[in-house]
């Protein structure tokens, strides 16, 4: 049988086969969108449902709703795969494993964070965040989220070996998250003011570059680690 | 032009190396601090403005370097050991990261002590408190992630990554603080003024900032020596060492 | 080769060491005279590990399964998987999710990759478990022409294989305190 060293065809294996497990158990993907939306719902019955008020803090809201329910579906990243094998498979496979890692982050992000920028719309109608601020929204959120996932991903490799490894990932990421949180509501806050928040933008844009060339060397240096 | 790095890969000399290092560590460390501290707790000129309070500077200060500087010899320490394949370094990594947390933990404590007479508060959301902060949740991970592995091998190099992941992160999360601070809280705080330090205290400052580094390193000397000893347990020199002892 | 020695004396921890998933204390795994770790990706491409977690993905069907691991290996020309399913006992079970199937025809998925890889090299951990005689009877056989193609096997089992191959060699490890 011939065999051909493609970069393009491991992609598109990794990839589909996770978006293709996401789409057969479905709960993995409404379940994040879900606490998502009922993260954000607790808000309002806690701080009182004062439309000012809420404005002022649905950046802030939604951005760390966000951080939260990225955490969920980041433990099941490298879970499966290294419990059933897979993983020593991948890496046995003649491809650089950063590679495939990079492959299994962006399906994560369409899995998990696409959908909650689709979703941005319903839940700035529940914050009564301005339509100025909605475009400010979608934007951080679309640079922002694959971010998550590639930090995120980092702890996961790290903790994939684990027992109880979930809390510890969440102690290990979230504080990696800040900068992303702090450009991500004050891109937002700007545009309330109606300024202009390009340069925030810039920042995230920048971020998400240097991400995607180091973290899959970090991810994958932590999964080899986490099987040996 | 690492040629020199090579014979401390063996266990054995690097705990000699330890061993002499340790004594010049020792020496500097306690005159340096019966040095600095006499002289800035109690010869140093008290401050115009903030009258004797703010003599913890001379413990904060070096404290706050030094969190800092101990994260980045941590880093270097796990470059050199995934890098280069050195179990010793991974050993170092895991020697200073204890070390490090408790200073940053100083830093943090000292600085809401002197927070509370300047600001009437404990905490205040001042960009360096925030970053001393979450440079304190950076090392408590590197300690719990290398704790929650039972195979101390990879434990190590799990630590050592975690450690190289977080010093990228670190300019980037301290730049984005300073200027989230900047934003939220205009320039109504700063603890130092930007005026020049006067001499009469930057000397004492001077030494106790010395006296922390070398403290640092005496207890990360003292540490390395017992991970080292602790993984070697069953090597023949390491007997021979116990016997003699 | 065979690896045999008492539970616990390394068997599956020297095999994880020849396919490079851990790094020896001492010692290194050479490759065309070189370090695996050096050139893994062109070691990896004559290697084909099976392990104790046979990498079978339990919600995907055989076909799947075994297309996937294709795909990932860079085999571009997919040949029809399900007579060489059907030979291995899994006839009407290609497209079930593997988690419905018995242990003994889980671990037939994954050795399904006997019969497709190209690799020169196998490194088998426990290949025999689970299966019934006419499963390792098949396996033998399977051994045998990959060894008469010129290939290698290394294996660790606790069954006698001495009757079928002649030129066996066998490495026993002992429990080191």
């Amino acid at each position: 049988m011939t065999r051909q060293h493609s970069y393009w065809l491991l992609f598109s294996a990794v990839f589909s086969k996770d978006v293709k497990l996401a789409f057969r158990q479905r709960a993995e993907i409404v379940n994040p969108i879900l606490f998502f939306l009922i993260v954000i719902s607790l808000f309002p019955l806690a701080i009182g449902p004062e439309p000012g008020l809420l404005a002022r803090m649905a950046p802030g809201i939604i951005w760390v709703a966000a951080l939260l329910s990225t955490m969920l579906g980041l433990d099941k990243l490298f879970r499966d795969d290294f419990n059933d094998g897979s993983l020593e498979q991948l890496i046995a496979s003649s491809y650089p494993l950063s590679l495939t890692v990079l492959a299994k982050v962006a399906a994560h992000w369409v899995v998990t964070g696409l959908p909650l920028v689709l979703m941005t719309p319903l839940f700035a109608l529940l914050l009564n965040l301005e339509s100025t601020a909605l475009t400010a929204t979608v934007l951080t959120l679309l640079l922002g989220t694959p971010l998550l996932s590639f930090i995120g991903a980092i702890g996961a490799g790290l903790t994939v070996g684990l027992q109880k490894g979930g809390i510890l990932m969440s102690l290990l990421v979230l504080p990696l998250y800040i900068p992303v949180l702090i450009f991500a509501t004050s891109a937002i806050d700007t545009s309330t003011m109606s300024l202009d928040y390009s340069g925030q933008l810039a920042i995230l844009g920048a971020m998400l570059l240097i991400a995607i060339i180091s973290a899959p060397i970090a991810i994958s240096s932590a999964l080899k680690v986490s099987v040996s | 032009m690492w040629k020199w790095l090579h014979p401390y890969a063996k266990a054995e000399r690097a705990y000699q190396l330890c061993n002499t290092l340790l004594p010049y560590f020792a020496v500097v460390t306690v005159v340096s601090m019966i040095v600095g501290w006499v002289w800035g707790l109690g010869f140093a000129p008290a401050d115009y403005q903030q009258k004797d309070s703010y003599r913890i500077i001379f413990i904060h200060v070096p404290s706050a370097i030094l969190s800092m500087g101990a994260y980045s010899s941590m880093a270097i320490a796990a470059i050199v050991a995934l890098v280069w394949q050195l179990r010793n370094a991974e050993l170092a990594v895991i020697a200073i990261a204890p070390v490090g947390a408790c200073i940053t933990a100083i830093a943090l404590i000292t600085g809401a002590a002197w927070g509370k007479p300047m600001w009437g508060a404990w905490w205040v959301w001042d960009a360096r408190l925030t970053s001393e902060l979450i440079l304190l949740f950076l090392y408590l991970g590197v300690l719990s992630l290398y704790h929650a592995f039972e195979d101390k091998k990879s434990a190590g190099r799990a630590a050592s990554i975690l450690a190289i992941v977080g010093v990228i992160n670190l300019p980037i999360i301290h730049y984005s603080v300073e200027w989230w601070n900047t934003l939220h809280q205009g320039a109504s705080i700063t603890k130092l003024d930007t005026k020049a330090i006067d001499p009469s205290m930057f000397w004492p400052l001077m030494v106790n900032i010395l006296a922390f580094a070398a403290f640092v390193g005496t207890v990360t000397l003292i540490r390395l020596k017992n991970e080292i000893l602790q993984r070697e347990k069953h090597r023949p020199w390491v007997r021979l060492l116990l016997n003699k002892g | 080769m065979q690896l045999a020695g008492p539970n616990g004396a390394g068997k599956t921890s020297l095999l994880r060491i020849i396919a490079g998933f851990s790094v020896p204390d001492e010692g290194a795994v050479l490759f065309q005279e070189q370090p695996i770790s050096k050139y893994y990706e062109e070691y990896a491409r004559e290697l084909l590990f099976i392990g104790h977690k046979t990498g079978v993905n339990t919600q995907l069907s055989a076909v799947e399964n075994v297309r996937h691991w294709l795909q990932i290996n860079g085999y571009i020309y997919e040949p029809d998987l399900y007579p060489i399913l059907a030979q291995l006992g899994l006839v009407g079970l290609e497209d079930v999710p593997v988690r419905m199937l018995s242990a003994g025809q889980q671990r037939r998925v994954a050795l399904v990759r006997l019969w497709l890889s190209d690799a020169k090299l196998w490194v088998l951990d426990e290949p025999f478990t689970a299966l019934d005689k006419s499963g390792v009877a098949f396996l033998q056989q399977r051994f045998t022409e990959h060894l008469q193609s010129g290939g290698a096997i290394l294996l660790t089992t606790h069954q006698d294989l001495t009757t079928h191959f002649s030129n066996l060699q066998t490495v026993t490890l002992e429990y080191r305190h």
